[in-house]
């Protein structure tokens, strides 16, 4: 046992290197946070643009759906990171995570909002027409609001699946919890940053996924 | 042709460079052909064990379940690959990367698998199988030809999306030096000074899930249009 001790919580590694360590949890919350804003942003902007049925960029929106939604994120990551400086675009680590994290969360945003838009009952468009609203009204004061809270369950769980991602940064050297505790458990020869890194991620996302439990238990059951 | 897609052609199309890399991407394209046709069974497997054992079993088994559900939900599957691949080795357990791959993807999808079967045996009403019982089925045979088959119908959209999600999550096992087919694009990035072989490896991606991700969001869609009513 104090064998076991001694390489995965070692406390001389540990104070040398927690501060470290630490330091990277707040380049986790920091891509993660702005992965959400971007892909939930982009990709309910997307939805309301499918929804507006603007001819010219049906395709393209249809394209970026598609690809952000079948490709592994790791491939996204590293595409971004690794080829695009090859078209002229060199972007930091930071924003290559992010940004491909945020473009994959956005295809699957957009295509859980233009499910549940189209989800709801044709009947939602008629009462609002019998009313005297206007589409733009009907939309945007009728539809959106319940295809959001319609949306909202699904949409958690994925968006937690993909800042789950914010880990494969690691592969184009963004300083995060697991990258740190990686060149750490390499200086020191010892697994104890490793463990730290496994805490920390469980109380990063643990609360999360009890949350979307408990959002999950006050949705509808399937019939 | 405009300069601007002339450098795109050289640097994302360019022929010479695939015919290079196109061996390795094979090789690659084969070993997460493997990964992911030993991980994913094994990971329905265990899910749906872990998902009887909620319906079947105690209170006590229920709530330790659901804690290595969420345990493994919680934790990136990098990390637990990271873990197993080179955090093991100092207990003396050295894993070849290819059975830590399968180990981290099994162990990870075991608590997303486990969570949808236990969502929708829990989705069959009771009275289900009371009538079972009724009928003279034990509990057991209840649980595979009633409960059962009703539960994956609930579940089909969460399960398939499940399913796509750890096939692309193959891709993780590039970072333990496995040369599957993100990796072996690497590789071949780098012998041939140019992404083509990465443009290549997020084409055939696309090709061979594309249909699976468009059932999946027909699928869900369904399932949505369900809730609506």
């Amino acid at each position: 046992m104090s064998g076991f001790a001694e390489h995965y919580l070692n406390l001389e590694v540990l104070a040398q290197y927690g501060p470290g360590i630490l330091g990277g949890l707040w380049v986790t919350i920091g891509v993660a946070a702005t992965t959400v804003v971007l892909g939930i942003g982009f990709g309910l902007l997307l939805a309301v643009l499918v929804a507006a049925r603007i001819r010219l960029l049906r395709w393209p929106i249809l394209a970026w759906i598609e690809t952000f939604r079948t490709l592994p994120q790791l491939a996204v990551i590293i595409f971004v990171y690794f080829g695009l400086p090859y078209a002229g675009l060199t972007i930091s680590p930071f924003w290559a995570t992010a940004g491909a994290l945020g473009a994959v969360l956005s295809a699957f945003a957009a295509e859980i909002f233009r499910s549940a838009i189209q989800a709801l009952p044709s009947g939602q468009w008629d009462a609002a027409a019998a009313l005297g609203l206007r589409f733009r009204t009907t939309f945007f004061l009728v539809i959106l609001p319940q295809a959001v809270r319609l949306a909202i369950p699904l949409l958690t769980n994925r968006a937690i699946a993909i800042i789950k991602g914010t880990a494969l940064g690691t592969a184009v050297s963004l300083p995060e919890i697991l990258g740190r505790a990686q060149s750490a458990m390499a200086i020191a020869a010892n697994p104890s940053p490793l463990t730290l890194a496994a805490a920390l991620y469980l109380v990063l996302f643990l609360p999360l996924v009890i949350a979307s439990r408990w959002l999950e238990a006050s949705r509808v059951v399937p019939r | 042709m405009p300069e601007g897609l002339q450098i795109l052609i050289e640097n994302f199309f360019d022929w010479e460079s695939a015919l290079r890399a196109w061996p390795l991407l094979v090789q690659g394209l084969a070993l997460t052909a493997a990964l992911a046709a030993t991980a994913l069974p094994l990971g329905l497997l265990l899910g749906l064990l872990i998902g009887l054992g909620c319906a079947l079993g105690g209170r006590l088994a229920r709530v330790a379940l659901i804690v290595w559900i969420d345990l493994f939900r919680a934790f990136p599957v990098l990390v637990l690959l990271i873990l197993i691949y080179y955090g093991l080795p100092f207990l003396g357990l050295s894993l070849p990367a290819f059975a830590a791959a399968v180990l981290a993807l099994v162990l990870n999808n075991s608590g997303y698998y486990g969570e949808i079967f236990r969502a929708g045996l829990a989705s069959v009403p009771h009275g289900q199988r009371e009538a079972a019982a009724a009928l003279g089925l034990t509990p057991l045979r209840a649980a595979w030809l009633v409960v059962l088959p009703q539960a994956l119908r609930a579940v089909a959209a969460p399960l398939a999306s499940n399913s796509l999600e750890l096939v692309k999550a193959t891709s993780v096992a590039a970072l333990a030096a496995l040369p599957e087919l993100l990796r072996s694009a690497r590789v071949a990035q780098e012998q041939t000074y140019n992404p083509t072989p990465l443009m290549m490896a997020a084409l055939l991606y696309f090709v061979l899930l594309w249909p699976f991700a468009h059932l999946v969001a027909r699928l869900e869609r369904r399932m949505l249009a369900r809730e609506a009513r």
